[in-house]
């Protein structure tokens, strides 16, 4: 609908344009006159007018209203090029074109607001599916684990339970699961609603990135670092970025490739940096995603049909959200053999100083 | 060796019980206090070796309490803080906390802190060498070792290596090093601070990329071990 977005202009622009389409069709009309009568000439304007409150503000369309009338008045009823009106027809003539103006204006004027309160009524249905997808997808996420500690108590505490020691073991691993997975969650849940919340604001630090990197593969259990390979780029400069979120970014994306592109995954890190960008590249050889959905999967909540249990949709809307955030952006494109790439492009500011002079 | 005394201050009573358990069962005498000025008492009348603090008190802020503590109390205070963000914590180490640990947290990197941090209490330079792990330094001469071999250092990165041997196991924020090393008024320059913990790190580190020694804090600043 590229026709509404003329309400969205200022409201200058909305009284020059509406002004000169008054103007040009009155002009127009002034050289026909002759040949199609000024009470035509009314009609036309009557039209002119409603197309111009189908478009504009209701300011606007008033003034071309009354604009529209004087004109008629003044250029077209005889005695033209005055205001004087001397036949009753034409008297009650002038009275209908204004009522009928204005009438017109209002109207439209009000189907418009009809219009935008079923709009946000529907916006409102879609908020609260959201919510409640946001509601389940959570209690699903949290209680998952929560589930899996209180279960896990109990046996471990059940006197008339006989544990090996394997077993034994073997829950306090599932607690141990549990409580990093519920903390994950709570942290993207914090990083959501402060990127809604408009509060957080880039802080930009110059980064040795091949570290950075490095760090957050190591972050990782022994048994995923392994699925990862990371050559650091020795080429690539200190840059300026916010080391914080670009962290979160890099966790998020590699927790995502480790968690669905499956067993036998290996997932490779390219850093590059030409033209004042830096480009990082992560790849795993996975199935890919759907082409159909790989537009999806950066909006919230978002999860991809029939994908593995666990995952909240939270954590690839964050990386697009930090990502843009410090004026980058990120896409994902199936690989041409198997898997798929996710690529972030930031702008920055570098320093190739990297041996000042010691004193 | 006598046992050394820590004080928990923190509100959450589980925290306080974990804390307990864990601490007693790693050999050290626990004291437990439930709010800042509870806290401040207990410190105040048996001075302890460390103090774990929490920043979100029911009486009084941890900040608040952490500045008052620091006016006569010169141990180690390490945070134990739900605050992750780079700014609580480099605010916390400025207003002088030893270091700072978010919650989650593990303990044996809890152990690992408190044990470092203690070490720090009683670090007096006697000697004028001192060694760490694979590395030694010799602060009267000027030198440092890699596994008996001397390895040639320009005079800042003699200081700034010099600093974290002084300051080993804490957090040193980029601030304090810049103001340390470079003087006041290099306080915005971190740049340069990268750029020789760099070239360092390609001087003692094994693989300067996975550094063993001289371990980056994000946001905050670094930390020697």
């Amino acid at each position: 609908m590229k026709l509404l977005n003329t309400r969205e202009l200022s409201s200058i622009k909305q009284f020059i344009i509406s002004t000169a389409i008054i103007l040009t069709i009155a002009l127009i009309a002034f050289f026909f006159k002759e040949l199609i009568g000024y009470k035509v000439v009314a009609l036309i304007l009557l039209m002119a007018l409603s197309l111009i409150a189908m478009l504009f503000e209701i300011k606007p369309v008033l003034f071309s209203a009354l604009l529209s009338s004087l004109i008629w008045n003044f250029f077209f009823i005889p005695p033209i090029f005055t205001f004087h009106i001397t036949s009753t027809e034409d008297g009650l003539m002038f009275l209908l074109y204004f009522i009928i103006a204005f009438v017109n204006t209002v109207l439209s004027f009000k189907i418009r607001k009809e219009e935008k309160k079923a709009r946000q009524k529907e916006k409102e249905v879609e908020q609260i599916q959201l919510y409640n997808t946001l509601l389940n997808s959570l209690s699903h996420e949290l209680r998952t684990p929560i589930s899996t500690i209180i279960g896990s108590v109990d046996t471990l505490q059940d006197s008339s339970i006989h544990l090996n020691e394997h077993q034994r073991k073997e829950l306090l691993c599932q607690i141990d699961t549990a409580g990093i997975r519920l903390n994950r969650q709570v942290e993207n849940l914090l990083n959501m609603s402060r990127l809604e919340s408009g509060i957080l604001s880039p802080s930009f630090e110059w980064c040795e990135t091949n570290e950075l990197i490095s760090k957050v593969i190591h972050d990782f259990p022994a048994m995923h670092q392994e699925k990862i390979k990371f050559v650091p780029n020795e080429t690539i400069p200190l840059m300026k970025i916010d080391i914080g979120l670009m962290e979160q970014i890099i966790h998020n994306l590699l927790h995502n490739s480790i968690q669905y592109a499956g067993e036998n995954n290996k997932i490779t890190i390219d850093s590059i940096f030409e033209k004042n960008v830096w480009k990082l590249t992560i790849s795993d050889t996975g199935k890919g995603i759907d082409q159909q959905y790989i537009d999806k999967i950066f909006d919230k909540f978002y999860r991809v049909p029939n994908s593995k249990t666990g995952g909240s949709g939270l954590g690839l809307s964050i990386v697009k959200g930090f990502v843009e955030m410090q004026n980058g952006n990120v896409y994902a494109k199936n690989n041409s053999n198997t898997g798929v790439s996710f690529t972030i492009e930031l702008p920055v500011d570098v320093s190739f100083i990297s041996n000042l002079k010691n004193e | 060796m006598n046992k050394a005394e820590i004080l928990v201050i923190d509100d959450e009573p589980q925290i306080r019980k974990l804390l307990e358990i864990t601490l007693e069962s790693n050999n050290f005498i626990v004291r437990l206090a439930e709010n800042a000025k509870q806290g401040i008492q207990l410190a105040a009348n048996h001075p302890p070796q460390l103090i774990l603090l929490d920043l979100g008190l029911p009486d009084k802020s941890g900040h608040e309490v952490l500045k008052e503590l620091r006016l006569w109390y010169d141990k180690a205070i390490i945070i134990l803080s739900v605050l992750n963000h780079e700014n609580d914590i480099v605010q916390a180490l400025d207003n002088g906390a030893s270091d700072y640990l978010t919650k989650p947290f593990r303990t044996a990197e809890l152990m690992a802190r408190i044990r470092s941090a203690i070490r720090q209490n009683n670090n007096v330079i006697v000697n004028s060498k001192s060694t760490c792990d694979d590395l030694e330094i010799d602060y009267s001469a000027r030198t440092i070792c890699k596994n008996g071999e001397s390895i040639k250092l320009t005079n800042t990165e003699f200081n700034l290596l010099a600093l974290f041997f002084k300051n080993e196991g804490c957090v040193l924020t980029h601030q304090f090093i810049l103001k340390e090393i470079w003087g006041v008024g290099y306080q915005t320059e971190t740049h340069y601070l990268r750029v020789f913990i760099g070239t360092l790190r390609k001087k003692i580190e094994v693989d300067f990329h996975q550094p063993k020694h001289i371990i980056t804090e994000s946001g905050v600043g670094y930390r020697f071990i």
